[in-house]
This record gives structure tokens, C-alpha cells and sequence, in this order.
């Protein structure tokens, strides 16, 4: 039985071509870029390279608006962080319901340990954002709006340039959270107004631990780890070279693969979905499905568990991941889902299928086959399924 | 990914006494879909001789949930009412090779299921106890308000004590910033109502935290090495100080030799197979490190040499 990997949001298989870019800056080209010595100069212009293609993928105007981190944790601590400190007299910060904790964890946390006002805008229920309450949100006190470009769930994407506009009409600066957007859909941040972005390499089939903040020329920013002058002083400590050799190419692979990614990828994801729909009842797909990721299917399989169907799932050899309450050891269903007001009933049973370059039409077929006895024999176990017509709920979704 | 037991995927995968009970004597159904747990259990009892001859399940949760509800009817059927009741959630956890911290919660809902559905067929209602405010120590389910209760009802004042006292912190700790915020803001009413002295409060402004640790003599110290005879006798007495606490989570502890810097120990009971056994073991070699003030490194043996 060959695996059947549809968790590419969560990370990606490292391109082989770009484990071979980066083989060398073990063992050869070992050198310190700061180093006054030809080890160090063959560094520094591999460093100077990856900054240039990563720089065609996002559209930057400059190469040196590259900031690169440790990924898209540290990016968004850094944007957050760096933006309460430079923008003097202004102690607010708005962000969306639905964004990854990389973003919740840290504004709760400034919220409580700084008293900083934190403003978080809800979505509706196909999880756009709620443009009313964002124009009145923000004021002569925003700092920083952080606004994810896509939802890491279900992929749902953000007007964010639009978004931006708005921020800076109120002397905000204007910060996206692009982790799951870079390399899934065109970016061209040159002409737009968004001052930081962060993304991160393994998403993009890149090496973990690798990922860059973007910081748009004349931008006032301070360093979150401070220390030695790498990155023009932006972020301290000896480059990561292997990882950065590893980010720029796979981000120009990721360009390259930009047309099948939108065309064939997102092909292979409407007929999984399709065919999940009509061969199993009383589920529905979340999120927005005009306005999305070309790889994220969301599909909420109502009545059951998400972490029972994984467990089923990884047995048939299929892997996905799910907004359910028990995978992340909480209580709490995806705050996501919460947030679109899914009912219980189905945020518990919700499964994301998310696709990248790698997949085919084999394991379209396979899931599709796989899913459907799977999710019989956990309804057949469920106190709720005898009883789906009683339910109390007021919730009535599509059902395709 | 969780690690489960190969017995708890074995029950997931193939569990027995799924389905439902048109006759039965009593129904217990726990949970609720908020939480992504519920389970309902049916009993089918003998009358005369009170014994449960039959149990199904119905389960929507997780694959340890289903496995727990699986373990359950497996462990209450051909037992009496009587027999069945003695039944605790680690008995089930216990039947399944151990779950992980974060999952015995699952086998707490079959604890309940089971005592809802007796209560159901003897015409009573259950009631369960917990679910006041928000759950804190998500390894064994503890609450803020079963927390802040045994901070005031023992003038708790660390946060050591609240692990001894209700687990809680005891397992992954990341609730520990949670647990400081509480004992803070408890500590600061009862400075106020007047059960604690200022000094004695837990403050998370306090540059050194209160320790109610014993003021060591150094006058009393024994002077030079230990004798080996001086040594075991302390280890022993250690031991001995530390079992009263592993008893009553159903565990025991025996000091079985002392070979150099070696402490063979015997786990018993609830410690063995305890997943958590190995933090057990770390604790016992902490304190005897401390009592003794010399590395000593705690073994865990099975057997007698």
C-alpha cells in the first residue's frame, strides 16, 4: 500500500532537488559569512542568491526586505514585537479570530503581560472577515494589524491588500501572516501596500526551521533576537546557510510549479471533494469554496470524531489532520471552526485534505474509496447518529 | 500522534459490545459534544442476583474514548452492581495497557457512564461533580474550581503543594502559568479575609518565592562522609517518607538494595505500567539526592536479585 500524504499544510516533503542545493554547506562550503576568508565570501553569495529567488516569489522590490528567521513563528513574534516598539504612542493591536497561534498565543499574552489592547475581528460563516467591525477597530492608537493571508484550515484567503490600505489610512503598519499563501498563489508584494509578511520554508517544500520576515524598505524595525550584525542587523546569529540554500530553492521551484499548483493540483482537489460529498452523507465542505487555497479541502463529516477518523484513515494508509478537539490534547474544537459558528456536530468531525505538486490521481482514487467505511462504522458507534434528526442546533449547511 | 498501547489501538479498531440495548435495565449517558467525548452506556442486570449480564456502548469521541468504553463493558459484565461500583478510572486505563496523560480523561467518562447507568436503573439521578470553571490541567482533568477549593481548604501557598495535593502540574506542566495566575489571585483573598500572612502568600511579583521548605541546621549535618550502614539507613528512611504519597494514588515503592551509588527500587500497584512511573522514579531520586547529598542514581527492578 503506497502512503497516501494529503497533510501539505501542515508540512511538506522536502524537494530531493533541494536537499541536494543544500548538501554541499555541510561539509564543503562550511564557511561563516562573516568570515574575512574565501569560506566565508562562498557563503555569503549563496546567502545573496536564495535572497534573490525568494525575492522573485513574493514580488519584492528590494532583495535586502528579506529578513530571514527561524520560520513563521519567529516571523510573526518579530513583526508583532518590532511594530509596539517603533510605533510610539500607539498600544493596540488588531488581529482575526482565525489566526494561527504563532499570532493568538503571543497577543494574549502581550494583552495580559503588557496590558495591550488587543482587538480580534470575527468572521462569518464561510470565514471572511468582518469588514465593519475592522473599519471601526482601528483608530489613532493601532500599532499593528496582523491579518493572516490565508487560513492554514481551511484555506479561505484574506483581502489583504485591501486590508493594508485601510491599516495605513489610520497610521497602522500592516503585517500578514503568508505561511500558508507563499508558494500556493501569485504574490507580488511590490505593489501592494502590506509592510511585513511572514512566510516559512517548510510549507513550500523546503527544510523545517527556515523562514523569512519580510520587512518593506523603510519600514522602521527592531530586532527580536538581537545580537551579531547578520540580516543588516535585523536578526542576530550566524546564518542558517544549508536552510537558507534550502529556502531559496525551494522557492524557485515553488514559482515554477506555480500554474500546475493553481491548474492540476486544484483539479485533483475538487474531485476528491466532489466524489467525498456524494458518496457520504450529511457532511459539508467549510470555509469559502469560490475564494480559497487551490490546495485545502476542508469537509466536515457530521456526528463523529476527527482523531477516530484519522486513526481509521492513517490505518488505510491515508494521512490528513483534523480540528478536532482530542489531536491537540484540548478540549476546545478548532477555534477556526468555532469561529465560522460550525456546530459541534461537525467541527469535532472536521478532516483537511491538503494537496501540493506530489499528489495524483491515485490518491484521489484511494480516498475515495478508503472514506466512505470508515465513516459508516464510527457513525454506526455513535449515540448521535441514531438520533441526527432530533438535534437542537439551528445551523442548516449546504449540502452539496 | 499519540502513543498508544497496541491493546488501545486493538479495542479502537475491533471493539466489543458496540451497539445498542432495546431492553436494557439501565442507561448512563455522559459527556456532551462541546467537550468532543460523549458515551452512552446500557446495562442489562439480573434482578435477583444483581448481577450485570449484559453492557453495550455507544461512543462519539476519540480512538482512546472508544477503546475506553470498549474496556468498560469487557470489565463490567458477570460482576454484580456491588463489584462493578469498586471500579475506578485507572482500572479501565489499567485493562488497556495505560493511556496517555492527556487521554485519561476517557476512562474517567467510563467511570461516570457506569455510575449513571446504575444510578438510571435504581431510579436515582447521577450527578456528577466536576466542570466548575475552566479545566486547568488538562494531563488529569483538574478544574479551577477543585483547585482553587483545595488551595483555601489547605492554605496552599505553592505551587509544589497544589501538585501534591491535586495532581494538577503533574503531568505535560504546561498549565503552570495557570496554576501561578490562580494561586496568586487565592492567595491574595486570603491575605485579605486574614487565613495567610502576607509573608506566607504565593506572590507573582515576589522576587523570591515563598519556600516552605524545612530549614536545614548545618550544625546537624553529620560531619565527613556517611558511613554505608549511615547511608542506606537514610535512604530507607527516605523511602519510607515518600510511599504515603505514592499509596494514595494506589502505588507503592519498596527500597529493594544499595549497590554503591546504585538504588535498586520496586514499583507496586498502580505504579507498574504506570506511564507515569518514570516520573515517579525522577521524584524518589530527587529526594533521595537530597536527603543523602550524594548522586545517587534510583534503579527500577522487577524482581528480587
Amino acid at each position: 500500500m503506497t502512503p497516501v500524504y494529503l497533510d501539505n499544510n501542515a508540512t511538506t516533503r522536502t524537494d530531493p532537488a533541494v536537499v541536494a542545493a543544500m548538501l554541499p554547506y555541510f561539509t564543503e562550503q562550511f564557511g561563516n559569512a562573516s568570515s574575512m576568508h574565501a569560506f566565508g565570501a562562498e557563503v555569503g553569495s549563496a546567502l545573496n542568491k536564495a535572497r534573490k529567488q525568494l525575492q522573485a516569489l513574493i514580488g519584492a522590490e528590494f532583495d535586502h526586505e528579506i529578513v530571514y528567521t527561524s520560520g513563521g513563528t519567529e516571523s510573526d513574534n518579530a513583526a508583532i514585537l518590532s511594530a509596539l516598539e517603533t510605533q510610539v504612542g500607539r498600544d493596540e493591536i488588531i488581529t482575526s479570530a482565525v489566526e494561527h497561534p504563532a499570532i493568538l498565543t503571543l497577543v494574549a499574552h502581550l494583552e495580559k503581560s503588557r496590558g495591550i489592547k488587543v482587538h480580534i475581528i470575527g468572521v462569518d460563516a464561510r470565514g471572511h472577515i468582518d469588514m465593519e467591525a475592522y473599519r471601526k477597530a482601528l483608530g489613532p492608537k493601532t500599532a499593528i494589524v496582523s491579518i493572516m493571508w490565508a487560513n492554514n484550515e481551511t484555506g479561505t484567503i484574506f483581502p489583504v491588500e485591501q486590508l493594508a490600505e485601510l491599516a495605513h489610512e489610520a497610521g497602522a503598519l500592516f503585517h500578514t501572516d503568508a505561511v500558508q499563501a507563499v508558494g500556493k498563489i501569485a504574490i507580488n508584494l511590490a505593489e501592494s501596500e502590506i509592510d511585513m509578511l511572514s512566510l516559512s520554508g517548510h510549507k513550500l517544500h523546503g527544510p523545517k526551521g527556515i523562514g523569512a520576515l519580510y520587512v518593506r524598505k523603510g519600514t522602521r524595525f527592531r530586532s527580536l533576537i538581537r545580537g551579531g550584525h547578520q540580516e543588516r542587523g535585523r536578526r542576530g546569529g550566524t546564518e542558517n546557510a544549508p536552510g537558507i540554500v534550502g529556502l531559496g530553492a525551494a522557492a524557485e521551484l515553488a514559482l515554477a510549479f506555480m500554474d500546475d499548483e493553481n491548474s492540476r493540483v486544484a483539479a485533483l482537489r475538487d474531485r476528491l471533494e466532489k466524489g467525498l460529498l456524494q458518496r457520504i452523507g450529511s457532511s459539508f465542505v467549510t470555509g469559502d469554496p469560490d475564494n480559497r487555497l487551490p490546495n485545502t479541502a476542508n469537509i466536515a463529516f457530521e456526528y463523529i470524531e476527527g482523531e477516530a477518523i484519522l486513526l481509521l484513515m492513517n490505518r488505510d494508509g491515508i494521512a490528513a489532520s483534523s480540528g478536532s478537539a482530542c489531536t491537540s490534547g484540548s478540549l476546545e474544537p478548532s477555534h477556526v471552526l468555532r469561529a465560522m459558528n460550525v456546530p459541534y456536530t461537525a467541527a469535532h468531525g472536521a478532516i483537511r485534505f491538503s494537496f501540493s505538486r506530489e499528489n495524483g490521481d491515485a490518491d484521489v482514487d484511494h480516498v475515495l474509496e478508503a472514506m466512505p467505511p470508515i465513516i459508516e462504522k464510527l457513525r454506526e458507534m455513535s449515540p448521535f447518529w441514531r438520533e441526527r434528526d432530533v438535534r437542537t442546533e439551528v445551523f442548516n449547511p449546504t449540502y452539496a | 500522534m499519540w502513543e498508544y498501547s497496541e491493546k488501545v489501538k486493538d479495542y479502537f479498531f475491533n471493539p466489543n459490545n458496540s451497539g445498542t440495548m432495546e431492553d436494557a435495565s439501565g442507561v448512563g449517558d455522559v459527556g456532551a459534544l462541546s467537550c468532543g467525548d460523549a458515551l452512552r452506556l446500557m446495562i442489562k442486570v439480573d434482578e435477583p442476583s444483581q448481577t450485570i449480564t449484559d453492557a453495550k456502548f455507544q461512543t462519539f469521541g476519540c480512538g482512546s474514548a472508544i477503546a475506553s468504553s470498549s474496556a468498560l463493558t469487557e470489565l463490567i459484565i458477570g460482576k454484580t452492581i456491588e463489584e462493578a461500583l469498586v471500579l475506578t478510572n485507572q482500572d479501565i486505563a489499567d485493562f488497556l495497557g495505560g493511556l496517555p496523560p492527556e487521554k485519561m480523561h476517557c476512562s474517567v467518562m467510563g467511570y461516570e457512564a457506569l455510575h449513571a447507568a446504575v444510578a438510571n436503573y435504581r431510579g436515582e439521578t447521577w450527578v456528577d461533580d466536576h466542570e466548575e470553571g475552566a479545566l486547568i490541567c488538562k494531563c488529569f482533568g483538574i478544574d479551577e474550581g477543585m483547585i482553587e477549593r483545595t488551595i483555601r481548604g489547605n492554605n496552599l501557598t505553592s505551587i509544589e503543594e497544589i501538585t501534591n495535593y491535586t495532581k494538577a502540574g503533574g503531568g505535560c506542566s504546561t498549565c503552570a502559568e495557570s496554576l501561578e495566575t490562580i494561586l496568586d489571585r487565592v492567595n491574595t483573598d486570603m491575605v485579605a479575609d486574614g487565613s495567610i500572612q502576607q509573608e506566607e502568600a504565593f506572590s507573582l511579583t515576589a522576587y523570591v518565592r515563598p519556600n516552605k521548605k524545612k530549614i536545614v541546621n548545618l550544625d546537624e549535618k553529620p560531619k565527613g562522609p556517611l558511613t554505608t550502614l549511615q547511608k542506606i539507613r537514610l535512604i530507607e528512611e527516605t523511602i519510607e517518607a515518600i510511599r504515603p504519597s505514592l499509596q494514595r494514588d494506589g502505588g507503592d515503592c519498596e527500597l529493594v538494595d544499595v549497590d554503591g551509588n546504585r538504588v535498586m527500587v520496586k514499583l507496586i500497584g498502580a505504579c507498574v505500567g504506570c506511564h507515569l512511573s518514570g516520573a515517579t522514579i525522577d521524584g524518589v531520586q530527587a529526594r533521595l539526592v537530597e536527603a543523602v547529598g550524594v548522586p545517587l542514581i534510583v534503579v527500577p527492578v522487577t524482581q528480587y536479585h
